[in-house]
């Protein structure tokens, strides 16, 4: 039993490899994805997972890396929705929908000029963590170090952003300025983890762990610490299934995080039925 | 003269202003709300605003703290444009976007109140904690600053809230409807709370409907009806007309002035009935 838990880890490299781009993932995600939960950006979050696409597209296309591609698609993705709104009567909602498939159109329509089309586009939208290279986990060393530095610096600005932004403005932190530095690390995160989990799935470890979370802590940093445990099971659950049954490896973890949530979701659902059900005086 | 009258009362020092208002436009772009307030709030000065929903209360809080801009005339806030002395400000508004979700316990929510002193950097000392314990107990919540704030019944937060408000230790006070969802006792211990603030020699202007107590402690009472009805001390600015002429309601008892709040057919519109 041992030896199935530990030894694909242990004497693959790839795997290795693997479960530490994974860790790295998990942590910058349960920072990013806390904020997304709390001040309800999934929408924007899965519209920058997808916004990426062509950026990425085209750096395969014509040879850029794919993490530059990415990082054009987001600026791209967010200045448009900010002009939209800013220059519009129309809701950021439409403004996010709107380049969200503009976007992801564009995307695929770059990727199906490649020779190799659907094999391009299966490793933008579901990554290769089996492939990840040293220096690509370096590079998501660096950025979940970043990732960390602005939410440790941030900590008050998005505490108060996130209970009640005309506060946080009143306070004297700046509601746009620390909205678009929540956006940019959000965007650093999709934008890092791609390479990783693929654009598709990075939206789902960005939810899925914070979103269980937040089912279960007092306080951000506990959300976040449970996040990023969560992420990190996942990560090992997932390649530990993706390599015995040989299931792709994005999609293993990916729903091992979703069904994470729904155990933690109906765990906690049950307790606080119990807790209920005790307080409640007897009848009859 | 009661107890609270005698706190209330000028204290004879000189009273600095700290908001003065000159003909000023309040609204939102295309859309002015109140076209003309002045008013002058002192040093160790509270004021009411008072007037039906839509009114021009919140917005008036709004602009004061600088969350609109002002769209006409000239508001100076101790001596500066709205948003110049941040820190000095507490601002307690209507609505809460994330209790519910936000993982959050009651004490975390009081400590918030610091924050404006301490910027991004400076950490909380122990003189931080002791305030925050203090504020936590003039609000009698001191039991429950390690619950989950989603945890708590609406009037536990909304003490939760005004304990925040009383942490700042601000120089003003500016809230939106403070005692409302709050019981008997919580509104006991928030007019408590208001009379040690302008003791302290802070001042405080909310908007309430609570004309009775919150109004009438007051040392001035501004009426909004999407403009200003009437301005001044309560006793002179509080009649019935005013009322009337504010709310489009009737007013009722003998004892004590009550107002209710017209509701199709509960009350009859100004015009049609005659206050008692």
């Amino acid at each position: 039993m041992g030896d199935a838990l530990l030894t694909p880890f242990l004497s693959n490299d790839f795997m290795l490899r693997a479960l530490l781009a994974g860790v790295l993932v998990s942590i910058a995600c349960a920072v990013a994805g806390t904020f997304v939960i709390l001040r309800g950006l999934a929408f924007i979050g899965d519209a920058l997972a997808h916004g990426v696409l062509p950026g990425i597209a085209l750096g395969i296309l014509i040879g850029f890396p794919g993490v530059l591609g990415a990082a054009i698609g987001a600026a791209v993705m967010i200045g448009g929705i900010t002009l939209i709104t800013q220059r519009s009567r129309l809701s950021s909602d439409t403004a996010i929908g709107l380049l969200f498939v503009g976007m992801l159109a564009l995307g695929v329509a770059i990727v199906s000029r490649s020779s190799s089309f659907s094999g391009d586009l299966t490793r933008i939208l579901f990554g290769e963590i089996l492939g990840i290279s040293l220096t690509s986990i370096l590079v998501q060393a660096a950025a979940t170090v970043v990732i960390g530095a602005i939410a440790i610096i941030c900590a008050r600005p998005f505490l108060l952003l996130s209970f009640d932004p005309e506060q946080a403005e009143v306070a004297g932190f700046p509601v746009r300025l620390y909205h678009n530095i929540m956006l940019f690390m959000i965007a650093v995160t999709v934008i890092v983890s791609f390479q990783t989990v693929g654009t598709l799935l990075v939206f789902g470890l960005l939810i899925a762990p914070a979103g269980a979370g937040a089912l279960l802590a007092r306080r951000i940093e506990v959300m976040m610490a449970w996040a990023a445990l969560f992420g990190t099971l996942s990560m090992y659950a997932g390649l530990l299934i993706s390599y015995h049954f040989n299931l792709a490896a994005g999609a293993a973890i990916t729903l091992v995080t979703v069904l994470i949530f729904f155990i933690v979701f109906i765990v906690q659902n049950t307790r606080s039925r119990r807790a209920v059900t005790r307080r409640e005086p007897a009848h009859g | 003269m009661d107890s609270r009258e005698a706190t209330l009362a000028p204290s004879g020092k000189v009273a600095i202003p700290y908001v003065e208002a000159r003909r000023l436009v309040i609204g939102y772009p295309n859309e002015v709300v109140v076209p003309d307030v002045s008013f002058t709030l002192k040093q160790g000065e509270a004021m009411a605003l008072i007037g039906t929903n839509g009114s021009g209360k919140s917005t008036l809080l709004k602009t004061l703290v600088g969350l609109l801009p002002p769209l006409g005339g000239s508001i100076s806030v101790f001596g500066k444009a709205p948003g110049g002395e941040r820190a000095r400000i507490a601002y307690l508004g209507q609505f809460h976007a994330s209790a519910f979700v936000l993982p959050i316990r009651a004490v975390d929510v009081v400590r918030m109140g610091r924050f404006p002193w301490h910027g991004l950097w400076q950490r909380m000392g122990h003189q931080d904690d002791e305030i925050v314990a203090g504020a936590m107990r003039a609000m009698g919540i001191e039991d429950l600053a390690d619950l989950p704030l989603r945890s708590l019944s609406g009037g536990q937060q909304q003490r939760t809230y005004m304990a925040q408000v009383l942490a700042h230790r601000a120089d003003l006070l500016v809230m939106d409807e403070p005692t409302s969802g709050l019981d008997a006792g919580g509104r006991e211990l928030f007019l408590q709370a208001i009379h040690g603030e302008i003791a302290r020699g802070a001042s405080v202007i909310m908007a309430t409907h609570d004309i009775e107590e919150e109004a009438a402690l007051c040392h001035q009472v501004i009426l909004l009806a999407r403009r200003v009805v009437a301005i001044g001390v309560p006793n002179e600015v509080i009649t019935a007309e005013a009322l009337l002429e504010t709310f489009g309601i009737v007013v009722t008892g003998d004892q004590k002035l009550r107002v209710l709040e017209c509701k199709h057919d509960e009350c009859e519109r100004f015009g049609t009935k005659k206050p008692r």
